[in-house]
């Protein structure tokens, strides 16, 4: 037990090591206002204090919010900072998770879900419209960057089949009629997220 | 979207149709914190954990291990915190039951996490839900508020000696960190790579100490056990699976949605044809996919006329497992070759490619299920996916690797005419499929 504990141990994170300084990016350290300040000493309330890493994921999602839709490299110096690792360790992580985004994405980032029961409930049918109507294709963004598409797996929203997922809101039972007024909304600037947006506690 | 229970009285799905069920005032007016409240009267935390044990109860999140049995596991004299962590990274394909539990109740969760920290001596509870269920995680920190201004999360819940926190965690996208330890890494702030088995978490778990994962659905489940006793839970299912299960039903029928059944309910062909209101479009079914993704495909012959009872032992001898009770329905339109490929292409996503079999194996089953799919398969390719499936089964670092290849196996096995036809277009030799 021991041995194996302790092989646990080390195979991970030791709390506090000390960062060694040239790993640190030089030029630019993001910056964000008391209100976002506090909204991450929220998120790191929630660990031990020499267990600040855990909180990286509920900060990357608050740091890419904040800086555009994306890590970028202020971003990333910023999260590596504040939780006391190195560059990379936030690199490490950062390219593991399909919700971070390693680079720029859409304002609107439109997500159909392709996995079995949205796909024989006619999935395709739904990613290829908003593909015709955007002109572009699943993975890309259009050239004022106003939308992304992307097909992702499974949402967990099988029994209300297709579905796509704008930002953090969910779009469930979707028809042809749907998704042209969801665009249409959003082309007109008239779309409201309502998940997400506000400051969680 | 129907959600309701069949064939019993609902008892996990008791409040989530009354207006605001999801407010701490509805919870506690029908019934809510009151098996904490019996808990912190006198019950000890092996109270708690015998009745658990009696009541039969299995892991709701796929692998149906005892509940009791696992928090039994938690060493008394490990001087370490301990935690209890929930298991809401629901991604099985096909399964979106915690959702509607944690969206309609999200108090009955939080009292179900509250009674397992006080039997295994934990002050501290993590939620750790996907990434895309964040108006679940916005849900739960208000429920979560709202219980602690009320005293039942924080210090001396309800006056009495017993602290304990309740956190939410968010993951980021990943089906790999619903496997417990994989969820562990992710919440120490890692990737979500699984780890070796043993130590399991109940001795060395989150920061190294002492931890239970159970999913919502089981910790759920844990507030009636304590309330009605764990014996008159599990005579609501059966002798080995004990209370109700709730299935997630999506695909080809009139009336999707969460169903709450009895453990053992007899009849599965009832189940689609009636309860769920028939086929949609009155097509003829083709197959069902039981128990989430991962589990074998199970052909319309075998479930027909079959008395099909939906339990775990029932599902095993029908050739199917419990799974998530992610319950996909396909009718006769599906080409069986189509949804693996779809399915395989999931497990290649997901895969954390930590170990060679799983990484390097499902890239390979999508590279032949492609060639196929173009047109170019070889008559040798459906022995070869199963040379592939053989090399991964059993031979990956975490259960990923076998539940990509058991759809794979099955599908081959009980639809051999959906994958000839594929590669029929090229060749007349039949290979692995005569």
């Amino acid at each position: 037990m021991l041995i194996a504990e302790r092989f646990i141990m080390s195979s991970q994170f030791t709390p506090n090591n000390p960062l060694p300084q040239e790993a640190k990016v030089p030029e630019e350290i993001a910056r964000f206002s008391p209100e976002v300040e506090a909204e991450i000493e929220r998120h790191l309330a929630k660990y031990p204090p020499e267990r600040k890493r855990s909180a990286i994921l509920p900060l990357m999602f608050i740091v890419q919010r904040e800086r555009g839709g994306y890590l970028d490299p202020p971003g990333v110096a910023y999260l590596a900072d504040r939780l006391g690792v190195r560059i990379t360790d936030i690199w490490e992580v950062a390219t593991f998770y399909s919700m971070i985004n390693t680079e720029p994405v859409g304002r609107y980032h439109i997500q159909v879900c392709k996995t079995l029961s949205c796909k024989i409930m006619g999935a395709d049918r739904i990613t290829e419209q908003c593909s015709k109507r955007l002109g572009i294709k699943p993975g890309e963004t259009t050239p004022d960057g106003l939308f992304s598409l992307s097909v992702v797996e499974c949402l967990g929203s099988c029994g209300t089949a297709p579905m796509l997922q704008l930002g953090f809101d969910y779009h469930e039972n979707l028809t042809e009629a749907k998704v042209n007024e969801l665009l249409d909304r959003c082309q007109r600037g008239e779309y409201q997220p309502t998940v997400g947006v506000k400051t969680s506690a | 979207m129907f959600i309701g229970a069949i064939g019993c009285e609902p008892l996990q799905l008791k409040r989530v149709n009354l207006e605001n069920s999801h407010r701490l005032d509805v919870y506690r007016k029908n019934g809510g914190y009151e098996a904490l409240k019996k808990v912190l009267d006198g019950m000890s935390p092996d109270d708690v954990i015998n009745e658990v044990k009696k009541s039969a109860l299995r892991g709701r999140g796929g692998a149906g291990f005892p509940t009791g049995m696992k928090w039994s596991f938690v060493p008394k004299d490990n001087p370490k915190p301990k935690y209890v962590v929930c298991n809401a990274d629901e991604s099985e394909p096909g399964t979106f039951k915690d959702r509607y539990l944690m969206e309609r109740d999200p108090h009955m969760l939080i009292e179900g996490m509250l009674i397992a920290a006080y039997a295994l001596g934990s002050q501290t509870c993590y939620i750790y839900t996907r990434g895309e269920y964040r108006y679940l995680i916005e849900i739960a920190d208000e429920a979560i508020r709202e219980a602690r201004e009320a005293g039942l999360v924080g210090e001396k819940i309800l006056g009495t000696n017993f602290s304990c926190n309740v956190y939410t965690h968010t993951g980021a996208g990943a089906y790999i960190c619903g496997e417990e330890t994989a969820l562990l890494n992710s919440l120490e702030g890692l990737r979500g790579h699984p780890r070796m088995k043993p130590p399991f978490p109940a001795v060395a778990g989150l920061y190294g100490s002492p931890t239970v994962v159970n999913n919502v659905e089981t910790l759920t489940a844990v507030p009636d056990i304590i309330k009605m006793g764990g014996e008159a839970y599990q005579k609501l299912g059966t002798e080995k699976s004990g209370g109700t299960k709730l299935w997630s039903v999506s695909g080809h029928v009139n009336r999707p949605g969460v169903y709450e059944l009895p453990m053992g309910y007899d009849d599965m062909e009832k189940f689609i044809m009636e309860d769920c209101g028939g086929m949609l479009n009155d097509k003829k079914l083709k197959a069902v996919i039981p128990g989430g993704s991962s589990v074998y495909i199970m052909p319309a012959a075998d479930i027909l006329g079959k008395d099909v009872r939906m339990d775990y032992e029932g599902l095993v001898a029908a050739g199917s497992m419990v799974g998530s009770g992610g319950f996909i329905v396909m009718d006769e339109t599906v080409d069986v070759f189509e949804s693996t490929k779809n399915l395989i292409e999931f497990y290649k996503h997901e895969s954390c490619g930590w170990c060679t079999p799983c990484r390097e194996g499902t890239d390979w089953l999508v590279k032949v299920f492609k060639r196929i799919a173009s047109g170019e398969g070889r008559p040798e390719d459906a022995q070869l996916l199963l040379d592939i499936c053989d090399n991964i089964e059993g031979k990956s670092f975490c259960p990923l690797g076998d539940a990509a290849a058991w759809p794979i196996q099955s599908a081959i096995k009980k639809f051999p005419e959906d994958f000839k036809r594929h590669l029929a277009r090229l060749t007349e030799t039949e290979g692995a499929l005569t």
